[in-house]
């Protein structure tokens, strides 16, 4: 026996270690016609990686306070050897981050991965997506900038809305009669301690629950179905190696773009850093537009749509329980969806037509979030928040009436 | 659906110039942050016309003196004033609650200018001041209605109204000559400033090139490093490819 | 090498350059981690060399400079008291240098200075790192019945001489501290800076 072999049996006697690489690693068996669209599970999760990475080395040389927060930013930009690298490496890793994350939810919705048995697993990716709102919107805040600072004012005072509690809840989430030092403080811990750690407990039970039924794939098919002798799918390849070394082509792939960005493009065209945010935050001074980062757009668009004062309803009220209504309707999209079949690829022509058109919507809402609420744009909005709906409401009728062709036993190709 | 995604992503650039937000319609200009000459006299001129009011507090001395190729002596000659040390921040003696009362807003610091309003913004600001006697310092500025600060280049630029005045709309296609109109609102040169057109809009630009590098000093180096890194990728592409290829020959 | 239908020596090798490249790329991530931790530009600059000018300092007097965080004493020795120096020499713990790390070459004698009638020193105690306080006169005190002036520690009773070398009997085990230093003219010493580091 080698020396490793002796060793890795001494901490497998104290530790399931080789035990746990084989279940989750070497003899998990995934299916093998992943495609383009099974990648962005892994770049999540080296986005993860990333920004808690450059987070915690950006938290070292940062001043969580009113006064010396923006001018840390630029010490770290200007002062810290390669400070401005780790700086570029977060700003847009959190907008990598969200572009994966869509993506990866997009996939989802093509391939019906929340069906049944991958409910819980939809759940909790949507509780890490609410989480990472919370996260992105809390980061945003730090660097103390004209947007961090109006941008909280905005989105904390939505919250007023909310009739009887609302104006002591404003209070209570602001620690103060105004977006203070005290504010950013809070939502210094909560943003660099707190919500990482929720987020890191939510992945893993997100990918504990994968692995306990098993990844889907671009045809819906179950793979379980078809064993070997041995127990082993048939149409199931081992993820380590198959898949760490194709994963490791889409992350060389992935870092490029993402390199070519942070190096060449770090603004992002003026959305991953937002020019109002280069000038210090200023309490008596309101920027002309404000606007939550890109990413927050679609559901800020919603928030604007509802324009409507009713007698217990007010307007500002209305377009918080409509935002609130479009993120939640995501929770429940397992249960909307009544088709037999998982995939859009054997589903009918009017729901992959309905899926093409929710996505672009989705981006129409996306960008429109971040244009002023008038005019064109607002009807746009308007009509958008109605499509965003409507596909969800209309997804059991036609999900259960609609005909779908029959899905192969085994993996096609 | 591949080549939706790449339309869409490929549009997108489209979308950032709705971002800007102004209205006014600025003028272009060229930065240029590999002429070091512009940038030095872009510093001089901030030194000696700004750095009254306006501090650039986070930038350092000696960071500027280095990448504009300034030997730390004549930096410290002709940029720097009093006892400050080379080392320190770029910070102004004029306290903010001083200048408020004295000028009613405080003068910003202007490290950050560029990157908040676009080198165009700037470029076509200092060129925009106009008499105004209505306003405390006489003078206002087409792109900033009502700004607080004086006309501090017309001694260079000399002194400019607004009014009637002949604006060139195009050429005799025969004879290359300009063909002017009357237009309102038009800014032009009462009197003559030390330099001519020309010369202003060449010290105006070297003024602007000196606040982007400003802005973000680190910019010409993360574009090198950023080409290396995007090298290096590329070539380790290839072994990563051929390994994924390899273990999937297995796979059929 | 293919009897399962595979090219192990191929997969060896691609596995062996994918391993490099990747170990290259993890270095090159580390560096930027790493490299922030080295001293900022705001360490840099408060750690620069600092000036003094030394022309108006009275005989006997002294005056304090910061540099990179420390109190160094500059103080302009009178000819009697650089005559004193030797005659320490059976009271202290190290009268001749032979700790080589608490000055540097130049200043690697008697006077511990480039020039006998200017010290400069660190006013950090080698015991603790309390200041030192200047006791110039040569007269009889509580920690010392036969002071001949120097430098005395309040924290816990180090006794230094107007060199700064340390007097047996002293809790603190070595002389003060020399920083680097060197003239640029006549009336203008420079801290932090000599021939090694300017």
């Amino acid at each position: 026996m080698s020396k490793f072999q002796a060793f890795m049996d001494w901490v497998d006697h104290r530790l399931p270690v080789t035990v746990t690489f084989e279940k989750h690693m070497s003899k998990y068996y995934a299916p093998k016609n992943f495609n383009f669209w099974y990648f962005f599970g892994v770049f999540s999760m080296l986005m993860l990686a990333n920004q808690i990475l450059t987070g915690v080395w950006l938290t070292m040389s940062y001043t969580p306070t009113a006064e010396g927060a923006f001018a840390s930013v630029e010490y770290i930009m200007r002062d810290v050897q390669l400070g401005w690298l780790i700086r570029y490496m977060h700003s847009t890793g959190a907008s990598f981050f969200f572009i994966v994350v869509y993506m990866h939810m997009f996939r989802g919705l093509m391939y019906g991965s929340y069906q049944k048995p991958r409910e819980l697993i939809w759940i909790f990716g949507m509780f890490i997506y609410l989480m990472l709102m919370a996260e992105a919107f809390m980061g945003y805040v730090l660097p103390w900038g004209q947007m961090s600072y109006w941008g909280a004012q905005v989105i904390i005072s939505l919250f007023g809305a909310i009739p009887v509690i609302g104006g002591d809840l404003v209070e209570w989430i602001r620690g103060d009669f105004l977006i203070s030092g005290i504010t950013l403080n809070r939502f210094f811990a909560l943003h660099v301690i707190a919500l990482p750690l929720v987020i890191v407990a939510l992945v893993v039970l997100h990918i504990l629950a994968l692995h306990e039924v098993g990844s889907n794939n671009p045809d819906g098919i179950d793979i379980k179905k078809h064993k070997d002798e041995e127990g082993r799918p048939l149409d199931g390849v081992p993820f380590h190696p198959y898949y760490t070394v194709h994963d490791l082509v889409g992350i060389v792939v992935f870092l490029f773009v993402f390199c070519a960005v942070l190096f060449f493009a770090p603004e992002g065209g003026g959305y991953f850093l937002e020019k109002p945010n280069f000038e210090e935050a200023n309490g008596l001074k309101t920027p002309e537009h404000i606007a939550p980062v890109w990413y927050f757009g679609a559901f800020y668009t919603i928030l604007r749509a509802w324009t409507i004062d009713l007698p217990f309803l007010s307007s500002q009220l209305g377009g918080v329980i409509l935002m609130g209504a479009a993120i939640a309707i995501l929770f429940v999209l397992p249960w909307l969806d009544r088709s037999p079949v998982r995939s859009w690829r054997y589903k009918g022509w009017i729901t992959r037509i309905n899926l093409v058109i929710f996505s672009l919507f989705f981006i129409l809402l996306t960008w429109l979030g971040t244009q002023p609420a008038s005019g064109l744009y607002q009807i746009l909005g308007q009509v958008g928040t109605f499509v965003y709906f409507a596909w969800f409401i209309t997804l059991p009728i036609i999900s259960s009436k609609e005909k779908t062709k029959p899905v192969p036993e085994r993996v096609p190709g | 659906m591949k080549k939706l995604i790449a339309i869409l992503f490929a549009i997108m650039p489209a979308f950032a110039f709705a971002a800007g937000g102004s209205n006014i319609p600025l003028d272009h200009m060229k930065v240029d942050l590999e002429d070091k000459a512009s940038l030095q006299r872009g510093a001089q001129l901030f030194t000696n016309y700004c750095m009254g009011c306006h501090s650039t507090k986070f930038a350092r001395y000696n960071r500027v003196a280095k990448d504009l190729g300034i030997p730390a002596d004549l930096m410290e000659e002709n940029l720097i004033f009093a006892e400050t040390k080379i080392g320190n921040l770029m910070e102004i003696a004029m306290r903010p609650e001083d200048s408020k009362k004295w000028f009613g807003a405080t003068p910003p610091d202007l490290t950050l200018v560029a990157r908040v309003r676009g080198a165009d913004w700037v470029y076509t600001y200092l060129r925009s001041f106009y008499e105004d006697p209505m306003r405390p310092y006489g003078v206002n500025n087409t792109v900033f209605k009502d700004v607080g600060m004086p006309h501090v280049l017309e001694g260079l630029q000399g002194r400019q109204v607004k009014g009637t005045a002949p604006v060139v709309v195009g050429y005799d296609p025969l004879t290359a000559q300009e063909i002017t109109e009357e237009k309102d609102g038009v800014l032009y040169l009462a009197e003559e400033g030390e330099l001519n057109a020309k010369e202003f809009d060449r010290a105006v630009t070297d003024l602007t090139n000196f606040l982007v590098y400003m802005g973000e000093p680190i910019a010409m180096d993360r574009k090198e490093i950023g080409f290396w890194v995007l090298l290096f990728l590329a070539i380790l592409f290839i072994p990563v490819y051929y390994l994924n290829r390899e273990y999937w020959r297995d796979i059929h | 090498m293919s009897n399962d239908g595979v090219n192990h020596g191929r997969r060896r090798f691609l596995i062996a350059t994918t391993s490099v490249g990747g170990g290259i790329g993890a270095v090159g991530v580390a560096v930027p981690f790493v490299k922030s931790w080295t001293p900022s530009e705001k360490a840099k600059a408060a750690g620069a060399p600092a000036k003094a000018d030394i022309s108006k300092i009275e005989p006997g007097a002294m005056i304090t400079v910061a540099w990179r965080g420390k109190p160094v004493y500059i103080v302009r020795r009178t000819d009697e008291s650089i005559a004193l120096l030797d005659s320490l020499n059976d009271r202290l713990k190290d009268p001749a240098n032979d700790n080589k790390d608490q000055q540097p070459a130049y200043a690697d004698n008697v006077a511990r200075s480039r020039k006998p009638e200017v010290a400069v020193i660190e006013g950090v105690c080698t015991h603790l790192g309390c200041a030192p306080k200047y006791h110039p006169e040569v007269k009889p005190e509580p920690f010392d019945t036969e002071w001949k002036g120097g430098f005395f520690c309040p924290c816990h009773g180090s006794r230094f001489d107007l060199a700064g070398r340390v007097f047996s009997g002293s809790p603190a085990a070595a002389n003060l501290k020399v920083p680097p230093h060197s003239y640029l003219d006549e009336n203008t010493l420079i801290i932090g800076v000599d021939e090694e580091n300017s």
